[in-house]
């Protein structure tokens, strides 16, 4: 185990440096992109842009721009440049509301994508089959930003049953928390629900003509106990490995846009508003924060393999 | 074996629905087995022998397959039983080893625990710590050694041969009437498969179970068996005493099967024998004898399907469907002194 974690932080710190050599460079080969500029304002003279490169340091070779950046991640001193208010300060406060709207719309995708997809594996060929198989491949096809505005526009502005956006910490309003976050989480849930509904139902349609399936109904089990115990239980990999990196892209990334359309003042948002504004260390803080979240998922991923497959941990165990 | 027969098939078909047409998989089967007598069921890979054994236990059953004829067991008819019914029968009454213990096992299951899973399946009052204790008892039973301990191991922590042993355990777990073993010994080492074939026996002899064995090596049959069918192409071709079957076998198919065995008591040939051509495909059966075409010794008349009757009058249990008299077989069976099927001509 202990060897385990020391080899995923090892990976975290690799993965880490080239997110943010990555973000870095790509950022200063935007084009204009240079931050001494818009500081400076608009009809800015050419010595007050010098100037103001000069006192951020924006004039140095790139390698040193990254060191000092760098080194300012791993102080907590790193703000953004207008107005100058501290990145991870910023994280921490959006953090609650957008771990609340990913691990939420976990639940629900997972929850609905199992049933559905254990559904019509059971029904395999029947109608209900057909069925759920053209409701997956809607929920796939339908993107986020035409769902967001049609459960805004009828839910919130015609029947008036969800509040319009915006988000209320569970420590002050359970019950708010709650309802301002249904249609955030739907949004996000619905296109994983189809997904991992099919993904679901054809690893269990593999798992059914394994031989030890046979075995289980040559001993007399009931078809539902066949199907819970031993083929339920053999298809859920797939689906293990896609939710952790669902799950952190979520984190990271898909509650960016639906952040903004519900106006949750998550991570997402901050992120979403500093891309706008072409502001680096924003950016850069909530990129290693979203890539550390993949990492970090991946690791727990990686622990529910070995609980899921004994194979895994004896193999794990004998190295 | 004046005792009734605890197992009595008769005619039963059974045919899968393809995109290319009914696919007869077996054809007009019958057969009956007591208790205490060891029925091999042999013929070549696609003979319908698995698909029959799966069929009397229902395992076959799905909106594809078409089964007609009957299977009672203890009297109770097995084809148009509920599935409710079968499946308190399977496990429990008739039980099944199949072919590859690799793959028979739940690889996330613990061993024990998918044994003790089989008994709860049929004794819901039966307590815990009840269950693993037969288990442990059955596992010093087929000789799996510090049981108490294996109980607990994962499939993948036991050799073929070890599994195949906990296959047998977990069949016998419920002491049913029947034990089908389809191919128990087919993926083992030879050593092995010794050991797995004087367990069987011993296991059929104390206890009384009837035996239906499904293979394709006649080494085996020739260890066990009591009766034997020969299956071809979904049909019985020949069915008999094992002493019938080895020493006066009368179909040209069971004749190329003998041919094929390699023997140790005779010179080697310089070229192992074999049966020329392969089994017909099901669903483009030739007229008439679907051995025909392999057949060297095929005349006008095998053009109609031969009916599987006695054709010897002193062996009026031994029936085989060839039209040859059998003064004709003994003269043509007989290839190089030995039993066999002669090579066709070019």
């Amino acid at each position: 185990m202990a060897r385990f974690i020391v080899r995923r932080m090892a990976g975290m710190v690799i993965v880490l440096f080239a997110v943010s050599v990555l973000v870095f460079l790509v950022f200063n080969v935007i084009p204009n992109s240079n931050p001494a500029e818009r500081l400076a304002g608009k009809n800015a003279t050419p010595v007050l842009v010098k100037s103001i490169e000069e006192e951020w340091g924006f004039d140095k070779s790139l390698p040193e721009q990254y060191v000092t950046m760098m080194k300012k991640v791993f102080n907590g001193e790193l703000t953004s440049y207008s107005p100058r208010i501290p990145v991870d300060e910023r994280i921490a406060e959006g953090v609650p509301a957008t771990l609340s709207l990913s691990i939420g719309a976990g639940i629900i995708w997972l929850f609905f994508g199992l049933l559905l997809g254990y559904i019509a594996a059971v029904r395999a060929g029947g109608k209900l089959d057909k069925f759920l198989t053209g409701l997956s491949i809607a929920g796939i096809s339908i993107p986020v930003f035409l769902i967001a505005p049609v459960l805004i526009y009828f839910l919130t502005y015609k029947l008036e049953i969800f509040p319009s956006g915006g988000y209320v910490p569970f420590s002050e309003e359970p019950w708010e928390w709650f309802t301002h976050l249904i249609l955030p989480w739907v949004t996000v849930a619905i296109l994983s629900i189809g997904f991992y509904s099919r993904v679901l139902r054809s690893s269990m349609l593999d798992v059914m003509n394994e031989e030890y399936v046979r075995t289980a109904r040559a001993k007399g089990l009931s078809e539902r106990q066949v199907m819970t115990r031993h083929v339920l239980r053999n298809s859920l990999v797939p689906i293990v490995t896609l939710f952790g990196l669902d799950f952190g892209a979520t984190v990271a990334g898909t509650a960016i846009i639906t952040e903004s359309f519900f106006n949750i003042e998550g991570v997402g948002l901050y992120a979403a508003e500093s891309i706008s504004k072409l502001e680096l260390p924003p950016i850069m803080g909530v990129t290693l924060y979203g890539a550390f979240f993949v990492v970090f998922v991946n690791a727990l991923v990686d622990i529910a393999y070995a609980y899921l497959d004994p194979r895994v941990r004896l193999g794990a165990a004998a190295r | 074996m004046s005792a009734a027969p605890i197992l009595a098939v008769e005619g039963l078909r059974v045919g899968f629905a393809t995109e290319g047409g009914l696919l007869q998989a077996v054809d007009g089967v019958s057969f009956q087995v007591n208790p205490g007598e060891v029925l091999a069921i042999v013929g070549e890979s696609g003979s319908g022998k698995s698909v029959t054994a799966q069929t009397i236990m229902g395992l076959t059953r799905s909106k594809n397959a078409r089964i007609e004829g009957s299977v009672r067991f203890e009297g109770e008819e097995l084809v148009e039983a509920s599935d409710a019914t079968l499946r308190r029968l399977r496990g429990d009454r008739i039980a099944m080893v199949f072919q590859d213990p690799m793959t028979s096992f739940n690889p996330v299951q613990r061993i024990g625990r998918q044994i003790v899973e089989a008994m709860e399946a049929h004794r819901g009052d039966l307590a815990k710590g009840e269950a693993r204790t037969r288990t442990i008892e059955l596992f010093e039973a087929v000789g799996i050694p510090e049981a108490e301990r294996r109980v607990d191991d994962y499939p993948h922590e036991f050799s073929g041969g070890m599994r195949q042993r906990a296959m047998i355990a977990m069949a016998l777990a419920l002491e049913p009437e029947v034990l089908i073993a389809d191919e128990p010994t087919t993926a083992l080492d030879v050593t092995i498969q010794a050991q797995i074939l004087r367990l069987l026996e011993d296991l059929n002899r104390e206890r009384g179970l009837a035996t239906i064995l499904i293979t394709h090596d006649l080494g085996v049959v020739a260890e066990v068996a009591d009766r034997v069918l020969v299956m071809y192409a979904g049909k019985v071709v020949e069915e008999g005493t094992l002493e019938e079957i080895f020493y006066d076998p009368q179909h040209p198919y069971t004749w190329g099967l003998l041919g094929s065995l390699t023997r140790l008591d005779c010179p080697r040939p310089v070229r192992l024998p074999q049966i020329s051509g392969v089994p017909p495909s099901l669903l483009e059966l030739p007229q008439g004898c679907a051995f025909r075409p392999r057949c060297p010794h095929e005349f006008d008349k095998c053009t109609q399907v031969p009916g599987l009757e006695p054709r010897l009058t002193e062996a009026p249990e031994h029936c085989d469907r060839c039209w040859l008299t059998p003064e004709q077989k003994r003269a043509k069976r007989r290839v190089a002194g030995q039993i066999g099927l002669e090579a066709p001509a070019p």
